[in-house]
């Protein structure tokens, strides 16, 4: 099981001229439209309590307006709650004075920004020392490490230009070397892919992934779009309204929806790509079944069934990590578990 | 008579009511008298306080006023370039000062150039820090909005009366009238550049841990120098329009040949004064706007490699 490193507790966050004075109406239930309508003030974030596991991508999702943007600005505290409590590594966020909350914000977190945030008078490794820079870090380390990210992210020879001279995607990167130079625990990237073209977000994407399979930082990922969710998110919380709906792995989210909501949300996801071998497995080996075909327990269903097409198997052997039987599937339910999922796109 | 007593019933209406003569002049003299004493209290140890700022203009004076015309002339060309990189514009400001030189007006020239110049340097001394703690706090921009917008309306004859109450007639008095009027659009603008920051990026910066002071110096002010250079250019502008005024209280310079020339009629002595004032104004503007323009180059999108 993994250890939590953000703890978020009876978190709400009232917009308007005297939220503390709303908090009576917030605790009876009031809805969000009747808190506007009525008293002029607007419900960010109602009651929310989760807990982000560390080294797992977190990915917080919802429409706009629904607050995850807003959620994400209390874990480092650009917001003030109007109630609750977020606590990092045990350590209370709330409590700390203004030079604990500058070095936490140096050393435990980096934020990617969706609109790049890059500064424009300054070169883009200027950019991406930044971080380092505010921590007062030596001249040298600095230069070596930036050079080291900006690398890393694939943008080795731009260092000397100005960010307006890159493309969107290109400056994305060196957003994302900004943060990562920084070496925090916990990245925080806020809609981070949602200005690029699809393709380019892809890459990034991608590129996110196999920076993670080396770095295993803690990431809090915050978008609007559900296939970015379910392919980078080791978790996924999805907010509505303020109100935090349901938070699992993609698996529980598709297989139980917790609401109407959510199961609108995830209609149109094409299931056979997202629900994985462990979701559908049995533990009951089939009966009087000959050949068989051996699959990991993290494949997809689409993979499932093109193995067994392919090498013409009438059953599936579920394997973990280290080879060992865990389940296994028969035809019937793969055929069900596909068949389930057309209906459920075409609904 | 029943007509009369209406009329005298209606009175108030047609006549507003107002502190009588008596009144009034009660009401002017003491505050005429308080001010005078204080004057008296106060005067002295105030002029010792702008001392320093007499000195600064004394010696820059000296030192334009001295040094052979050739070397101001290629040193202010100099400037321009450094400024502007446009050979254009330093042909313009050569040509230019040659003929005012050469039409008799170089040593008053000199003069109005330096009162401009320490203006200028002490508007701006006072006016960005101001500009800086107006765009922290709304409440004390709601406090000052209103008393550039009194420096900038009052006319500045009105003003002057105090000053020259305090100060008498001479530099100092005209130099503060100046740096008075010329103080406003500096301050606004760089509030006004401050406030306008890319909100994501300020909000970068606190991501990032920055003190107000790292915020303030990376970010807040670099991506603010336009506006600011607006705001110095314009304060530039407006020092030279009170040059006229100023010579009314003692300022040497261009501006006393054009006072001379309105009270005497002189056309051309007025005309020659006031061309020469607005050479400098155009090699002012000219050269801060290509350099405003120039540390910016990096703020529009595109492809410049």
């Amino acid at each position: 099981m993994s250890e939590t490193k953000i703890e978020i507790k009876g978190l709400t966050k009232v917009f308007g001229k005297n939220p503390k004075g709303m908090m009576k109406h917030v605790d009876a239930g009031i809805s969000k439209e009747d808190l506007l309508e009525h008293h002029g003030h607007v419900l960010g974030l109602h009651d929310i309590n989760m807990e982000l596991h560390t080294r797992k991508i977190e990915v917080v999702m919802g429409l706009s307006g629904s607050g995850k943007s807003t959620l994400i600005r209390h874990i480092n505290r650009l917001i003030e709650p109007t109630a609750g409590s977020i606590s990092v590594d045990g350590e209370e966020v709330l409590k700390m004075n203004d030079a604990q909350l500058r070095r936490f914000r140096q050393e435990k977190t980096a934020m990617v920004f969706q609109k790049f945030a890059l500064l424009p008078h300054r070169t883009i490794i200027d950019n991406v020392s930044f971080g380092l820079k505010v921590q007062g870090k030596e001249k040298g380390f600095i230069h070596d490490q930036a050079m080291h990210w900006l690398e890393r992210v694939g943008l080795k020879g731009v260092e000397k230009h100005y960010p307006s001279q890159l493309s969107g995607g290109m400056q994305q990167r060196v957003g994302l070397a900004r943060a990562l130079s920084c070496d925090a625990d916990i990245l925080m990237m806020d809609e981070a892919f949602s200005a690029l073209d699809p393709l380019i977000r892809s890459d990034m994407q991608d590129l996110l992934l196999e920076l993670q399979e080396e770095l295993h930082k803690t990431i809090v990922f915050i978008t609007h779009d559900l296939d970015e969710a379910l392919k980078i998110g080791d978790r996924i919380a999805i907010l509505n309204g303020g109100r935090l709906v349901q938070h699992g792995s993609a698996q529980e989210i598709l297989l139980n929806p917790a609401d109407d909501y959510v199961e609108r949300f995830v209609a149109d996801v094409n299931r056979t790509r997202v629900l994985l071998a462990k979701s559908i497995m049995v533990d009951d080996k089939p009966e009087d079944q000959a050949q068989s075909v051996t699959v990991n327990e993290d494949e997809t269903v689409d993979n499932v069934l093109h193995a067994l097409l392919s090498e013409d198997g009438s059953y599936v052997i579920v394997e973990d990590d280290k080879g060992r039987k865990v389940g296994y599937i028969d035809k019937e339910t793969l055929a069900e578990t596909v068949f389930q999922a057309e209906q459920k796109s075409a609904a | 008579m029943f007509y009369d007593q209406e009329v005298a019933d209606m009175e108030w209406l047609t006549e507003f009511p107002s502190l009588t003569r008596g009144e009034l002049r009660g009401f002017r003299k003491s505050v005429d008298e308080s001010f005078r004493s204080f004057t008296q209290e106060y005067g002295e140890s105030l002029e010792s306080f702008f001392d320093p700022l007499l000195n600064f203009l004394i010696w820059s004076e000296k030192v334009l006023l001295a040094a052979p015309w050739p070397v101001v002339i290629l040193a202010i060309a100099a400037l321009a370039f450094l400024g502007s990189h446009s050979w254009k514009i330093v042909f313009g400001v050569v040509a230019s000062l040659l003929a005012i030189g050469y039409m008799g007006m170089w040593d008053d020239t000199m003069r109005t150039l330096s009162i401009i110049t320490v203006c200028t340097i002490v508007a701006i001394a006072i006016g960005i820090p101001l500009g800086i703690l107006m765009a922290r706090s709304n409440r004390l921009q709601a406090l000052i909005t209103p008393i550039l917008d009194i420096m900038q309306t009052m006319p500045s004859f009105v003003y002057l009366i105090p000053v020259v109450m305090l100060l008498g007639i001479g530099k100092v008095p005209g130099m503060i009238a100046v740096i008075i009027y010329a103080l406003p659009p500096i301050v606004r603008l760089t509030n006004l550049g401050i406030r306008q920051v890319d909100a994501e990026v300020v909000e970068a910066a606190n991501a990032f841990g920055c003190t107000a002071w790292q915020k303030l110096t990376n970010v807040q002010m670099p991506l603010a120098l336009p506006s600011i250079f607006a705001g110095v250019n314009q304060t530039i502008m407006m020092a030279l329009s009170m040059v006229v005024i100023a010579s009314m209280i003692g300022v040497t310079g261009l501006g006393q040949p054009v006072l001379k020339a309105i009270t005497n009629q002189y056309f051309s002595l007025g005309l020659l004064n006031g061309l020469a004032i607005v050479a400098i104004a155009i090699i002012f503007d000219r050269v801060s706007q290509r350099y405003g323009l120039r540390i910016q180059k990096h703020r529009q999108g595109g492809h410049h490699v």
